[in-house]
């Protein structure tokens, strides 16, 4: 599956990163010939039943034994935050009374 | 025992010449004088008084990617430069509670995306056993600090083989214990059902101790296990004339392929042949899908980073573009200033593979691969094999700037994502030289059995001695 | 205006966002409560800070699990967390932590009831997930700029999914409201659209009536009221029939609600399609619910509303708005059920829970588990009524007093000296004493001049200071009638 420049300036987007024009051409390349080493993978004959291995992978880790059996650990409903040493709006860029501060969105509509 | 501030006094003197460049290696990114002080004055108070804890005292850096509350956590990237963390991680509360001192933040490939520490928005470290060359990566600057003698202890972090590749370049022993051993709360992400927190040491009882202190499960960290940890390693002397007997190595052919450098697997043969002669049973194993390792770590680390560095966008902390009166100008110049080439083109990679349409060929294809993967090891294990011995890398450290193939630098992992990829843990521990560069052999163990890596590793090293720096 | 529903038919499927009433958040401790100033209820979980990492609430799961039971779903014991990735600012992690092709629970079905007629609307529900909620953001406040306030980033939500069952404006109220009640019954949410604790997306659609594949759906959305929901589609279906009478194709997109002109319109940032490329969080393991867990769920939700009000049809033979009112929420109909069993005369509960009761409560605000007067309390006044030891203004009183002092019916009664009189004789003698008073009224009564009853009755009831029990003096006036 070959990947074109139109499609990386569409993954860009889709990641927020903007490429100039000079880079979208190697990064194109790069990318298809990473992509091409993971072609073997489609080889590799997963069919046969691993289903009970998936399950233990659903998250891409093998689950450790107490998790495979319980599952994710629960909280109990306390109001017990982890401490900060500071704020939220003194950790951002720009704040005004509390609120953290963007740039609105162009296309944003009052409603 | 040397007085703790004395000592502590002369580790943040070696972290600060460090960090201001005197030694030309560019390890160390951050020091905090007065806060490594005062911590080291209440450990001394501590100490005096009778607590225990088992790194009185010790010095540590810390890996630019695990949260301190009185240094910079950066990730070697500019887009949190100057971010400081108003929390700290468990493992640093940890070490910090057992009388640990950290005293340096140290260099690293940006977001820990690299093997050689060269994409780092810092600069490249270099090796402190050859300076013209790569300490590896992507906790380059950890192992470089251990190998200079700035601390005898460090932290770094592993995905793909992000530990054990630096130790082996520099010499020194380098520790990815079981995935879910050490919380990763605190630990900034990249491939979380990959990444965990590992140790540099001079000693393999070293890296044992501060993987244990570390070690336990985690209310913050849902993924870390509630497995007992096992108690503190022995004095060194009970090491001295340690045996292996009773103990199965497995030595996986596909680790060993015919094109492995001859001086490398010179050296491992010497090692195999110290640990036989300590008593180990040494048979031949296969992993078979150790191929596929590499374009299944380079699907799924790629795809759950992309993910975990979507919260980079200059709204809440770090660095935000300010010249911009959109929102959406705002994200993509505060990214695209802020990430390095390596990490775009690994956002690039992980957006495309779980992008509409390719998500089954590629990203629900790599786990089922992965595992495969996770299920050789599980045969091995099964079959009566208490660990395995590996080459940990295929060559000694490559010159800085001498690889520029991006795929070239992802096969210096080839024989250490596996264990990432499966979570089993596994260390690297210096074996040897080669054309006076430095080789690591890995030890491999089940999920969790990090006592018995740690026993064959420190047998050998003791066994090997002086020979594993010649 | 066009009755287009002759020629073509809305299909109609409702997502429902729900707040569950937890204490703190579905990933971390901070509180879930609103009214701080913003930003407070932030740590660095929510906030996204590098190297934090979500962790569950385990009432955030009970009451998801009660929710499902309530709207009758399958659940799935094992459900898997997946990440939901777009880009906004009030999305701290640039994704949402949500379900995707393992939800919790599925294949649901909610009654719904269309108020007056008896058979329910039987719609499907096909999903109820669990996810949290993002931030706000206010667009209007500070010049160029968006604020953002994060303490609802991270509450936590379940998704309502129906299947396209919905055939009418109506019938998508009908399902609003029945939901909202179920919803409480189960106790899982305060649900409010006022509050932002119940949000409604439509996706609505038109096709020629007997055709059964769907016509292209739009979105409909910005939607604060179950009747602006109604309105919205109608209007929605009206615009797209119109449309694909003329043989245009209906477009998707979304639309927005504009309450002030009573139609929709495009929404005007043209979204993209969203690729949220989900895949299953690596943080967090599947969450396994263990079977007897569920089933103890299951014991410990009350009777929905659907069997309620079959039971309470069957049992106590009342019907129409008696019956909505008394099952409109679980322990009125408790408290409503207690006086029925204690009095015996159902109906005459249901009126006083209809009347008295419901001003009551609307006057002081408070729930009815608050409420002073208990049930067995309630029935004894009753009692008194029916005995004729009260009239029905006095027991009234009496109802009123009995919610400050907290007594009985009888000892209020009593102290209020409002026992209803229905001694004969001493009717009689009050009547004797206002026949003397009132000489001429009383002489053109007994002459045939029925309407002055009225009066007489009015001055034996004065005179008795209310206590006379109307019906004996109405019934021995008579007597003297000419």
């Amino acid at each position: 599956m070959a990947v074109t420049e139109i499609d990386i300036r569409k993954i860009a987007d889709l990641a927020r990163l903007s490429l100039a024009d000079e880079e979208v051409p190697m990064m194109t390349a790069q990318l298809n010939s990473i992509l091409a080493h993971m072609d073997v993978l489609t080889k590799v004959n997963t069919e046969e039943s691993i289903d009970g291995v998936i399950d233990d992978v659903i998250a891409g880790v093998k689950l450790t034994s107490d998790l495979k059996d319980t599952g994710a650990p629960l909280r109990g409903d306390a109001v017990a935050p982890v401490q900060m040493n500071t704020t939220a709006p003194l950790l951002a860029p720009e704040s005004e009374d509390g609120f953290i501060l963007v740039p609105r969105l162009s296309t944003h509509e009052d409603m | 025992m040397r007085n703790i501030i004395d000592m502590a006094n002369e580790a943040v003197e070696r972290a600060t010449d460090a960090r201001f460049g005197r030694d030309g290696l560019n390890i160390v990114v951050a020091t905090n004088h007065e806060s490594s002080i005062a911590n080291a004055e209440r450990v001394a108070l501590a100490y005096g008084r009778g607590d225990a804890m088992s790194l009185p005292g010790v010095a540590i850096a810390v890996k630019d990617n695990i949260a301190t509350l009185d240094m910079p956590t950066t990730c070697g990237s500019r887009i949190l430069a100057g971010y400081v963390s108003p929390y700290e991680a468990t493992a640093i509360t940890k070490l910090r509670a057992n009388g640990a001192i950290v005293v340096a933040k140290t260099n690293m490939d940006e977001f820990a995306m690299g093997s050689s520490t060269e994409t780092s928005a810092y600069g490249p470290t270099h090796n402190p056993v050859d300076p013209e060359r790569s300490p590896g990566g992507s906790s380059g600057g950890s192992a470089a600090a251990v190998a200079a003698g700035i601390t005898d202890i460090s932290l770094g972090s592993e995905t793909g083989g992000s530990v054990r590749q630096p130790a082996a370049f520099c010499g020194v022993v380098g520790v990815k214990p079981t995935y879910g051993r050490i919380s990763r709360f605190g630990l900034v992400a990249f491939g979380s059902s990959l990444d965990q927190i590992g140790v540099f040491a001079r000693s393999v009882r070293d890296a044992a101790i501060a993987t244990y202190t570390m070690a336990g499960s985690d209310p913050n960290d849902s993924t870390s296990a509630s497995v007992p940890v096992p108690s503190m390693p022995e004095p060194v002397e009970a090491y001295r004339g340690r045996t292996l007997d009773g103990v199965t190595i497995g030595i996986p052919r596909e680790y060993f392929p015919s094109s492995l450098d001859s001086d490398v697997r010179a050296r491992c043969d010497v090692a195999i042949e110290v640990m036989r002669g300590l008593g180990a049973k040494i048979v031949d194993v296969s992993l078979p899908h150790t191929e596929l390792a590499i374009p299944v770590y380079y699907i799924i680390a790629p795809a759950e980073a992309s993910s975990n560095l979507a919260r980079f966008d200059g709204v809440r902390y770090g660095r935000r573009a300010g010249d911009v009166s959109d929102l959406r100008a705002m994200y993509e110049l505060t990214r695209s200033r802020g990430f390095g080439a390596e990490v775009k083109r690994r956002i690039l990679i992980g957006t495309y593979v779980l992008s509409h349409g390719y998500y089954d060929a590629y990203y629900k294809k790599a786990q089922s691969v992965r595992a495969l993967i996770t299920r050789d090891f599980d045969s091995v294990f099964a079959s009566g094999v208490d660990a395995l011995f590996t080459p940990t890398t295929p060559t000694p450290a490559f010159r800085i700037g001498a690889v520029t193939d991006p795929y070239e630098m992802y096969m210096s992992d080839i024989f250490t994502v596996t264990a990432n990829l499966a979570g089993i843990p596994a260390m690297s521990l210096p074996i040897g030289r080669v054309g006076g560069l430095p080789i690591g052999g890995q030890i491999m163990a089940r999920h969790f059995d990090e006592p018995r890596m740690f026993h064959v590793a420190a047998a050998l090293e003791a066994a090997l001695g002086a020979e594993a720096h010649a | 205006m066009t009755d287009w529903s002759s020629k073509y038919e809305m299909v109609v499927g409702l997502e429902v966002h729900v707040q569950l009433k937890t204490r703190s958040k579905a990933f971390c401790g901070c509180s879930a409560d609103f009214g701080a100033p913003p930003n407070f209820n932030t740590c660095p979980v929510c906030l996204a800070l590098p190297g934090a990492l979500p962790v569950l609430n385990a009432e955030a799961v009970r009451l998801a699990v009660r929710a499902a039971i309530a709207l009758e779903c399958t659940i799935n014991l094992k459900s898997v967390f997946a990440r939901k990735n777009y880009f906004y600012p009030d999305l701290p992690k640039g994704y949402q932590i949500s379900q995707y092709d393992q939800p919790l629970a599925v294949r649901g079905t909610l009654h719904a009831r269309i108020p007056g007629e008896t058979a329910t609307h039987d719609i499907a529900i096909t999903r109820l997930h669990m996810e949290e909620d993002a931030g706000k953001s206010v667009h209007d406040r500070y010049p160029h700029k968006t604020a953002i306030d994060l303490n609802r980033a991270g509450v936590p939500l379940i998704e309502i999914v129906s299947e396209p069952d919905i055939r009418s404006a109506s019938e998508a109220g009908a399902y609003l409201r029945t939901l909202k009640q179920i919803l409480e019954y189960a106790d899982v949410s305060d649900v409010s659209m006022e509050e932002g604790s119940l949000r409604v997306d439509a996706n609505v659609s038109a096709r020629l009536h007997g055709a059964t594949a769907l016509g292209t759906k739009t979105e409909v959305k910005n939607v604060n009221s179950f009747s602006a929901v109604e309105r919205s589609l109608q209007s929605e279906f009206e615009r797209q029939c119109a449309m694909l009478d003329r043989g245009e194709a209906v477009r998707q997109e979304t639309m927005i609600w504009d309450a002030s002109r009573g139609t929709v319109r495009p929404a005007r940032s043209k979204e993209e399609s969203h690729d949220y490329r989900y895949f299953p969080d690596p943080d967090l393991p599947p969450l396994i619910l263990d079977p007897d867990y569920v089933k103890r769920l299951r014991h410990t939700l009350p009777e929905m509303p659907q069997q309620l009000r079959e039971r309470f049809s069957t049992e106590f033979g009342i019907d129409g708005a008696e019956l909505d009112a008394v099952t409109a929420e679980p322990r009125l109909a408790a408290y409503f059920e207690g006086v029925a069993r204690a009095h015996g005369d159902a109906r005459a509960a249901a009126k006083w829970v209809m009347g008295e009761l419901a001003a009551a409560l609307k006057e002081t605000g408070t729930g009815i588990r608050d409420f002073p007067v208990r049930a067995p309390q309630l029935a004894e006044l009753l009692d008194m009524v029916r005995d004729g030891k009260l009239s029905h203004t006095a027991a009234k009183s009496v109802f009123t007093a009995m919610r400050s002092s907290g007594k009985s019916a009888p000892v209020v009664a009593a102290e209020m000296s409002v026992t209803q009189v229905g001694d004969d004789s001493q009717i009689e003698q009050w009547i004797d004493e206002v026949f003397a008073e009132l000489p001429s009224e009383t002489a053109r009564f007994r002459a045939g001049e029925k309407k002055l009853t009225g009066v007489l009755v009015g001055a034996v009831m004065k005179k008795s200071k209310g206590r006379a029990d109307p019906k004996k003096v109405n019934a021995i006036l008579g007597k003297f009638a000419g």
